[in-house]
């Protein structure tokens, strides 16, 4: 019991800094790729640990009183969790490809090889 | 309530606030694929703070709702990402 | 026809996966369940089959390359993705950047390698995939903090493409 306390404390805990760190990025980075960079790693890694704690949590509770909803519980949040790795990244990507095509450049950037190679 | 309502809705609470954050730069942001990532982000956490809520409460429909927001969201991005890309140049 | 099969299976498998609570069958499910799945898996499996098998290869079928990908999560790729938040977490606080979008040719042949390899880039540290060129798969990368202006592949996803060359290739 005191132990799943603690463990659930610092999953959350990790959860809950990096999804703050990730908004705070969004409000502070200058252009949409270094955005891109804060929201997309920071809030899924703090997704991650979130999720993380409530399987944690529904299998304790599935050991304590046998209840088969926690089961449902974990996998449900377990695949919740997988959506949402497969998902970021590949939404990350389209924005960025989008945004450079539609002509929004990054700033302070001392390299462009994608506009010096015009794809398309 | 046992214990345990406590230590999930809390966070939950707090997700809400970073979701106000990033509505922040939804509203502020320049140009369109800025407000994009916003959203996207607002999504994400949602998903995350629909699955604390679940655990809260105890009940699966939650989590069931957060999966199927997961998936739709992520279509809306994409066809947001679609139309940006295919807009003609000025 | 074994398209067909597999796309039936894999679907089933995750209707049963969505729908596992209390019942007869193993404890988890109900008969009515199963039925209902078995006919739904039908029905999506005549309308996926042509998504899911494009190219006609069979090569992710062997379990070994699953157990490989399952060890690459769990390993180099979750410590890369610690390293890259601690990162993000610094510039977030600090503000120093240095971007730029640089090319890189990781060598990988198949659509399923590069996108495993673009997913990576993306959730590991200081690195974000923008775009591909699709005649020759190089990937162009931007970059938060550019070191290099000719950067090889190694000094961005460092051991990477091996992986995805040994799951997925």
């Amino acid at each position: 019991m005191g132990i799943l306390l603690i463990v659930l404390y610092i999953f959350l805990t990790i959860g809950i800094i990096f999804n703050c760190l990730g908004s705070i990025g969004l409000l502070r980075f200058p252009d949409v790729y270094t955005r891109l960079h804060a929201s997309t790693k920071n809030t899924t890694f703090g997704s991650i640990f979130t999720c993380l704690a409530v399987i944690i949590f529904s299998f304790y509770q599935l050991h304590l009183t046998q209840d088969s909803k926690f089961l449902v519980l974990a996998l449900h949040t377990f695949i919740a969790l997988v959506c949402l790795l497969v998902t970021n990244p590949t939404g990350a990507h389209a924005i960025s490809r989008a945004a450079h095509r539609s002509g929004v450049m990054p700033k302070q950037a001392v390299i462009d090889q994608l506009k010096e190679a015009k794809l398309k | 309530m046992n214990e345990f309502f406590r230590i999930f809705i809390i966070p939950g609470g707090l997700l809400l606030l970073f979701m106000l954050l990033a509505l922040v730069r939804l509203i502020l942001g320049p140009t369109t694929p800025d407000r994009v990532v916003a959203l996207d982000t607002i999504n994400t956490l949602v998903v995350a703070g629909m699955v604390l809520v679940g655990a809260a409460y105890e009940e699966v429909i939650y989590i069931d709702v957060a999966i199927v927001y997961a998936l739709l969201s992520y279509i809306g991005t994409l066809y947001v990402a679609k139309y940006l890309e295919e807009r003609p140049k000025k | 026809m074994i398209d067909f099969f597999i796309t039936f299976i894999l679907s089933l498998i995750a209707y049963l996966f969505l729908t596992a609570s209390a019942g007869e069958i193993a404890g988890l499910w109900s008969i009515f369940e199963v039925v209902l799945g078995i006919v739904l898996s039908v029905i999506v499996s005549f309308m996926a089959t042509r998504v899911l098998f494009q190219k006609r290869s069979y090569r992710m079928l062997n379990p070994a390359r699953w157990i490989i990908f399952l060890i690459y999560l769990i390993g180099p790729f979750f410590w890369a993705m610690i390293k890259a938040n601690i990162d993000v977490a610094y510039r977030v606080i600090t503000g120093k950047i240095n971007p730029g979008i640089v090319k890189i040719s990781p060598e990988l042949k198949t659509d399923l390698g590069i996108t495993l390899l673009a997913n990576s880039i993306t959730l590991t540290p200081g690195t974000l995939s923008v775009d591909i060129d699709e005649e020759t798969n190089d990937l162009y990368i931007h970059w938060i903090n550019v070191t290099t202006l000719k950067p090889t592949t190694a000094d961005i996803c460092g051991t990477f493409p091996q992986w995805v060359r040994r799951i997925a290739e």
